[in-house]
């Protein structure tokens, strides 16, 4: 968690290959990621799935093709079982029913739970979740809250969850590290951090808008520059 | 910035964009190699890159073959030499207006398209998804767009110079009065296979790399916002038409600088 700007996604684009480090190294199953090959990069994303804020699902295709994707072109299965799989996966997002739908036809939070979906499809060790709370319905938000929490536990993966909602991310985490200007600023399980937080970890968690994070962007003086001659 | 840091700034710039353009080139050419196991994805942009662009293409022919007919004929007949129209019509569209103007219309047509669709797929973050499925873009989005240029763009010059030819006739022989063997016979008695028609062949093959080549460049490298995504559509259009008219000139003096 942390607030907006503070390098949040960069951090997950980093952990899956995207972007590269200017130093210092990230290690996925003790793999360092930036010095794998495409081949093993490549080998090593099949097993992360990332779940994009904006769902990110490919606009030709309908929706049993967006979760089929990733399958088929990854594997070699016979059709049949893309099928299977397919509406497994669909029946535990709640979508089976939604299967040719074009992405058009759905709403923002059918799109991102047909990411979740398409995200799980090769079984993952590692999901990242990219804010995935944003700018949904308290319906919607609580079916994905949910959602996260008991396909982490069915599946036996490791989630990362970005966010800055911090009511809903600390109801489903067990570990949460606050990051601020690129730094981790405190670090524990959710009730201890509410606790034994520091003042900057105390002002984002409670949402406080002035603090040790100020309230006014940096300016010059109100009065002088009131009075002042700089026009600009 | 001073004037000269900004000129060097400036210069610097287009020095990279033209670094990373081959690079983006050269991924692309490796990444070939899945077309020839899953020639359906190519199959399925030659339809939206070169089918879809038959009309405009085939409707441009015809009426720039009738323009020739009436230009040709009113230039030739002062000289009686009215019989060679078919000549004339024939040379104009195989050796230069086929493959230039197709070219252009290309750029306008399926060129944009090309940079609007892989624009907006890399600003909905459909081509970031796509590496963390671990499936890489150059194979499955960029090479099959870029090959279907590549191999649409003559086809489309050559359809292009026919139906010009059918244009001149249609103007020459049927309105002005030509006559028709005439038409024909010194067409097929002056236009020489190796020498013209190749020449037009080479050409659009060029275009086609070039018009292509930018085409899914300006894309992939576009700012992924919609202002980003609307100014790299002008820029493929732009930049393909200057890339075009410099290359002709180019290729038409290597190719008939020695006569």
């Amino acid at each position: 968690m942390g607030p907006s700007g503070t390098g949040k996604t960069t951090l997950l684009r980093l952990i899956g290959g995207q972007l590269r480090p200017d130093h210092g190294q990230v290690l996925v199953e003790g793999q360092d990621v930036h010095r794998l090959s495409r081949r093993e990069l490549y080998r090593l994303r099949r097993r992360m799935g990332m779940l994009f804020q904006s769902g990110a699902l490919l606009t030709d295709l309908n929706v049993f093709d967006n979760v089929a994707f990733p399958i088929r072109e990854n594997t070699r299965l016979p059709e049949p079982l893309v099928r299977n799989l397919v509406l497994m996966k669909l029946e535990a997002v709640g979508l089976r029913g939604a299967v040719s739908l074009m992405p058009s036809e759905l709403s923002g939070g059918m799109a991102r739970r047909v990411a979740l979906a398409r995200a799980i499809a090769l079984d993952p060790m590692l999901m990242m979740y990219d804010e995935p709370f944003t700018g949904l319905d308290p319906i919607t938000m609580g079916v994905i809250v949910s959602l996260i929490r008991r396909l982490n536990d069915a599946l036996e993966m490791t989630s990362i969850v970005v966010s800055h909602d911090v009511a809903e991310a600390g109801s489903i985490a067990d570990w949460v590290y606050l990051i601020s200007e690129g730094r981790v600023m405190d670090a524990g399980p959710p009730q201890q951090l509410r606790r034994e937080a520091s003042d900057w970890s105390r002002q984002f968690l409670e949402g406080l808008p002035d603090g040790p994070v100020p309230f006014h962007y940096p300016a010059p003086d109100y009065l002088d520059d009131l009075m002042g001659g700089d026009t600009r | 910035m001073g004037p000269f840091q900004r000129l060097g700034h400036a210069a610097l710039g287009v020095l990279e964009r033209l670094g990373r353009g081959h690079l983006f080139l050269f991924r692309t050419l490796l990444a070939m190699g899945t077309l020839v196991r899953r020639p359906g994805l190519l199959v399925r942009e030659l339809y939206s890159v070169g089918v879809l662009s038959l009309l405009i293409i085939a409707v441009s022919g015809l009426f720039v073959g009738m323009v020739l007919g009436y230009q040709g004929y009113i230039t030739l007949v002062d000289f009686g030499a009215a019989e060679a129209l078919g000549t004339v019509v024939a040379l104009s569209l195989v050796r230069e207006l086929g493959p230039v103007v197709t070219a252009l219309l290309f750029a306008g047509r399926a060129g944009s398209a090309l940079t609007a669709e892989i624009g907006l797929m890399k600003a909905t973050e459909q081509l970031s998804s796509m590496e963390m499925m671990a499936v890489d873009p150059y194979k499955r989005v960029i090479a099959p767009r870029f090959l279907a240029g590549v191999i649409s763009l003559p086809l489309l010059a050559a359809i292009f110079s026919a139906v010009g030819v059918a244009g001149g006739y249609f103007i020459g022989v049927g309105v002005l009065g030509v006559d028709a063997g005439a038409y024909w016979s010194q067409m097929q008695a002056s236009v020489d296979f190796r020498e013209d028609v190749m020449s037009g062949v080479i050409k659009s093959l060029v275009f086609g790399v070039v018009a292509a080549w930018i085409a899914v460049f300006e894309g992939y490298d576009a700012t992924p916002t919609s202002e980003g995504v609307s100014r790299a559509t002008t820029r493929t259009v732009v930049h393909t038409a200057l890339a075009i008219l410099a290359l002709d000139f180019i290729l038409t003096g290597l190719m008939f600088g020695d006569i």
